[in-house]
């Protein structure tokens, strides 16, 4: 029998994206945001998650997406990273999706620059590709990320 | 169950007792008859080598070993304690904590073993050993044990047996160790050894009776629990929350007309509030918890440059947060090293002034205003005026016109610059050209201020006053294009408000850089929202003010002041700091992120590290300095800095910058007669307007010329708002000119009266006012001067 493992998913510009469930502290819709002035761009800014201040990631630039234009308000998936919470900012929540070990494949060669390193690798989905993300690499907001994401 | 806990609670336990056995050495050294004592250091070791056998560190045993027979020796009062000895207790001390801090991080106890000073710990128990009463007999038993112990563990054989044997040996030797209570000393041995027979005056050593029968003290355990850090840190964030919560429950209640709901949270919010006072408590620690080291320090110190020092402690009980009291050990373990070793003199040369030979080192504490002072005072030769100015020179720190130009206070401030010393030699305490100006940083860097008093020959005075807590503090909140941010009041000087007309007066700029005359000084302008890339700036600062009034933050980093020019002013708020996340920590510009009564996150401005983005403080310290000494120079009897402004016809005429308290304005219509006094309302005060025409005028037209009310349809008039003797009163001027800075050395005596003389400023003549001759001589009848306490502006 095959390991199984569980995904939160979300969707980031039509793609499905995934963290393994048991780094999510929590979903939640969108909160009120303080920017933070001079700090990285993939910083979108700072929530108050009930006392606790939380450093929200654009997860659409830290992955060199382009930004949305729908003008809907983002929705947070907190994760535990080393340096405590951090809030990942995604378009739309999708299903906690239970897959086998063996669904799942290493990204194609041709996935290239500082987007191979968060991308894990994908499971193949009946209907579609997850891609499985590297939560600490995700929570990193350097500015190196700025550059490899084509700013 | 799991010996990594017990290793630690065994570590835990041995650093508080090692703080304790300092302090009780260098007691005991003072008064050698203090039994109680004496058995409290024996029972330290006796329990540290107890426990190091149990845990198998046979080094650590070894040295404590050595130690305890040393002790056993003074214990019984068979071997007087003098500073050697006392040196070699210290070090056996010292070589314990290392011993202990290797086991801390790597579990083992290390390589080294100090057959040195073990060597030195033996050799004492023989040669020094004159022992003012007992029979010598004793003594020389114990040699003989602890060669066999040397011996024995030096070929590193089994180190049970050894430390079995040293028991027994011991034993024999009729030294008691208090272990086996029971068996009473034989009676040759003058005054009985252990603690509990003996002294009921001391407290301590009562409660520790009952539980003496393990070898050690133990002091009203039951009072007390320990907690770790961190759980106090997560109630703190918790009552933090609860605080939050409260705020908007209470804005709730009130719209919601329900008594019974505003009963509850009226009730919550007294809980709430009572709860974040305890648990603020709980992170609050008795000052004495870092002096107690000091005692120790100074002795060795003091033996290290031959000195005698006696510590006095006041306060010792005032509390401070934990964070705080970590923060300052250094600093102030350093002042007080810099005391001894600089400030008090060698016994003879106190002697020969007629002191007492050993010197005072006075550590005092207290809270005032919500901030603790901390003094570190000593009765030595006090700081050599003279020779900090040749210092200073020396080092062309600052020029020697400045130098002597200086007053008392700064020439004290230099020792606080980097790279100052004025110890004639180096030593290895000080006088390696750091640790003043380290020390004023890292107390600037906990908001806290540092000053310094000298008299010469009488003795000098540090004086650190630090804020209670870091983890909740005043500040200033203030909006920047829509975001709110807040600025610890600690760096507020005042506020300054510049109205939509007068913005482009104002604000100067000075080759592009914007300015703010304050006072008659310019004050350099940082436009908050540009600092941070907020506002997609218009092309010039001027413009961009254009049309809005101004609002400037006075603050002050690293002794230059800035003007930071923000949005919006919105109110003072008790805030609850909580760090930035270690990714965002590389921004500079903020000190931390606080949540506001409506659950927003403000961020909380770091005005150092603005001040540095913004360049205000790039420059070294020099400019800085070389502005205090014109400022001192300007209120020396050489003046440097004045206010030109147009005389009566074509003349020039100046006052002294410092004795100038504002530049204002006013409209015509803003002036009153009072007799024939004018006069207007000035920040709820009656200012007395002095003319200057009428002042300078000849003596037969005076009268007429007062006569004169103020004609309707001139413009604003030109107000000098002038200090002295702590009233204010204005003087009007037909046109101010400039501010300049000159030599103004070219002197000629006075032609006509109030004036001081004649000065060649910037090539012209220009007559220096005498202020107080125009204050006697303007009949200001019943208008009093504006009391200066009552307009103080600066904030808080």
């Amino acid at each position: 029998m095959a390991h199984s493992s569980q995904f939160c998913t979300f969707y980031l510009d039509k793609l499905l994206f995934g963290v393994e469930l048991k780094g999510v502290q929590e979903v939640i819709r969108s909160l009120e945001m303080t920017k933070v002035p001079l700090a990285p761009s993939v910083v979108s800014g700072l929530i108050n998650l009930r006392g606790q201040i939380v450093t929200a990631v654009d997860l659409r630039r830290r992955l060199g997406l382009p930004p949305d234009t729908s003008g809907a308000r983002p929705m947070n998936v907190v994760v535990r990273s080393e340096d405590g919470a951090v809030s990942l900012l995604v378009d739309e929540i999708g299903d906690v999706v239970e897959v086998e070990e063996d669904s799942f494949e290493s990204p194609p060669e041709t996935l290239r620059g500082s987007v191979r390193s968060m991308i894990l690798g994908v499971h193949k989905l009946k209907d579609r590709l997850l891609h499985v993300l590297d939560i600490e690499k995700a929570c990193q907001m350097t500015d190196a990320a700025d550059a490899a994401a084509g700013l | 169950m799991n010996d990594n806990e017990i290793v630690k609670d065994f570590l835990v336990e041995s650093y508080e007792n090692l703080d304790r056995l300092d302090r009780d050495l260098v007691g005991l050294e003072r008064n050698p008859d203090d039994k109680e004592a004496l058995a409290g250091v024996f029972r330290t070791i006796h329990t540290i080598k107890g426990t190091c056998g149990f845990l198998a560190f046979n080094k650590l045993e070894k040295v404590a070993h050595a130690g305890e027979n040393l002790l056993t020796l003074l214990r019984d009062g068979r071997l007087a304690l003098n500073p050697e000895i006392t040196t070699a207790l210290l070090g056996m001390v010292d070589a314990v904590r290392q011993m202990l801090k290797v086991i801390e991080t790597s579990g083992h106890d290390g390589e080294v073993d100090y057959p040195e000073l073990r060597e030195t710990l033996k050799r004492l128990q023989t040669t020094a050993a004159p022992a003012p009463s007992a029979s010598s007999a004793p003594v020389n038993i114990v040699p003989v044990n602890i060669d066999q112990v040397n011996v024995a563990s030096a070929n590193k054989a089994e180190k049970t047996i050894v430390a079995a044997l040293a028991e027994t040996t011991a034993e024999t030797a009729a030294l008691k160790s208090p272990s086996p209570a029971s068996s009473l000393p034989p009676s040759e041995i003058p005054s009985p050894p252990a603690p509990h027979p003996t002294a009921p005056a001391a407290p301590t050593a009562n409660k520790a009776a009952p539980t003496d029968s393990e070898g050690r003290p133990r002091e009203a355990s039951s009072e007390t629990i320990r907690v770790g850090v961190n759980v106090l840190d997560k109630m703190m964030t918790l009552v933090g929350e609860l605080v939050l919560a409260r705020n908007q429950l209470l804005q709730t209640s009130s719209t919601m007309k329900d008594t019974g709901l505003q009963a509850v949270s009226q009730r919550m919010n007294l809980i709430a509030t009572e709860l974040q006072e305890a648990v603020m408590k709980t992170r609050m620690q008795p000052i004495g918890n870092i002096w107690n080291q000091f005692p120790r320090t100074v002795r060795d110190v003091a033996l290290g440059c031959g000195k005698q020092v006696r510590v006095e402690m006041e306060g010792k009980e005032t509390e401070l947060d934990k964070t705080i009291i970590e923060a300052i050990k250094d600093p102030l373990t350093h002042l007080v090293r810099n005391s001894v070793d600089h400030g008090i003199e060698l016994p003879a040369d106190r002697a020969q002034a007629g002191k007492d030979p050993s010197g005072r080192l006075i550590l005092r504490a207290f809270h005032e205003g919500g901030q603790v002072n901390i003094e570190i005072s000593d009765d030595g030769a006090g700081l050599n005026l003279d020779r900090i100015r040749r210092k200073a020179v020396e080092r062309a720190l600052i020029t020697a016109e400045q130098a002597a130009r200086m007053p008392e206070r700064e020439v004290f401030n230099l020792i606080f610059l980097p790279g100052f010393s004025t110890a004639e030699k180096v030593t290895n305490v000080s006088g390696r050209g750091v640790g003043m100006d380290v020390v004023k940083t890292n107390v600037e860097r906990i908001g806290g201020t540092v000053d310094i008093q000298s008299t010469p020959g009488r003795g000098t005075t540090v004086r650190v006053k630090i804020p209670l807590t870091l983890a909740i503090i005043p500040a200033l909140v203030v909006t920047c294009a829509g975001d709110r941010y807040a600025i610890p009041q600690v760096s507020l000087l005042e506020l300054v408000r510049i109205e939509a007309d007068k913005v482009s007066t104002g604000i100067e700029l000075v080759h592009g850089a914007p300015v703010h005359r304050l006072r008659g000084r310019l004050l350099p302008l940082v436009y908050l929202s540009r600092e941070l890339k907020l506002a997609n700036d218009p092309a010039s600062p001027g413009e961009a003010a254009a049309g809005a009034a101004v609002n400037i933050v006075v603050l002050q980093a690293d002794g230059r002041q800035f003007g930071l020019v923000v949005d919006q002013i919105n109110d003072t708020e008790e805030i609850v700091v909580k760090p930035l996340r270690k990714q965002l920590k590389t921004v500079k510009t903020f000190a931390g992120s606080s949540i506001m009564g409506d659950g927003r996150v403000a961020l909380i401005l770091d005005v150092l590290g603005l001040a540095q983005r913004a360049n205000v403080v790039t420059e070294t310290r020099d400019r800085q300095l070389t502005e205090k000494a014109q400022q001192a120079g300007s209120t020396a009897e050489n003046k440097r800095t004045f206010l030109l402004f147009a005389g009566l016809g074509d003349s020039r005429m100046a006052i002294p910058l410092s004795s100038l308290a504002r530049l204002e304005e006013f409209p015509v219509t803003q002036v009153e007669m009072s007799g024939s006094q004018w006069v207007t309302q000035y920040r709820g005060q009656i200012l007395p307007l002095i003319r200057l025409n009428v002042v300078m005028e000849e003596r037969r037209n005076r009268l007429r010329a007062l006569q004169v009310p103020p004609a309707a349809d001139s413009g604003p008039i030109q107000v000098l708002v002038l200090q002295q003797e702590g009233r204010l009163f204005g003087l009007v001027v037909d046109q101010i000119l400039d501010i300049v800075e000159d030599r103004a050395d070219v002197q000629s005596a006075a032609t006509r009266p109030n004036v001081l003389y004649s000065v060649v400023i910037g090539e012209r003549i220009t007559e220096l006012l005498d202020i107080p001759a125009i204050l006697r001589g303007a009949d200001l009848g019943a208008v009093r001067p504006v009391p200066l306490a009552k307009t103080a502006e600066v904030a808080n």
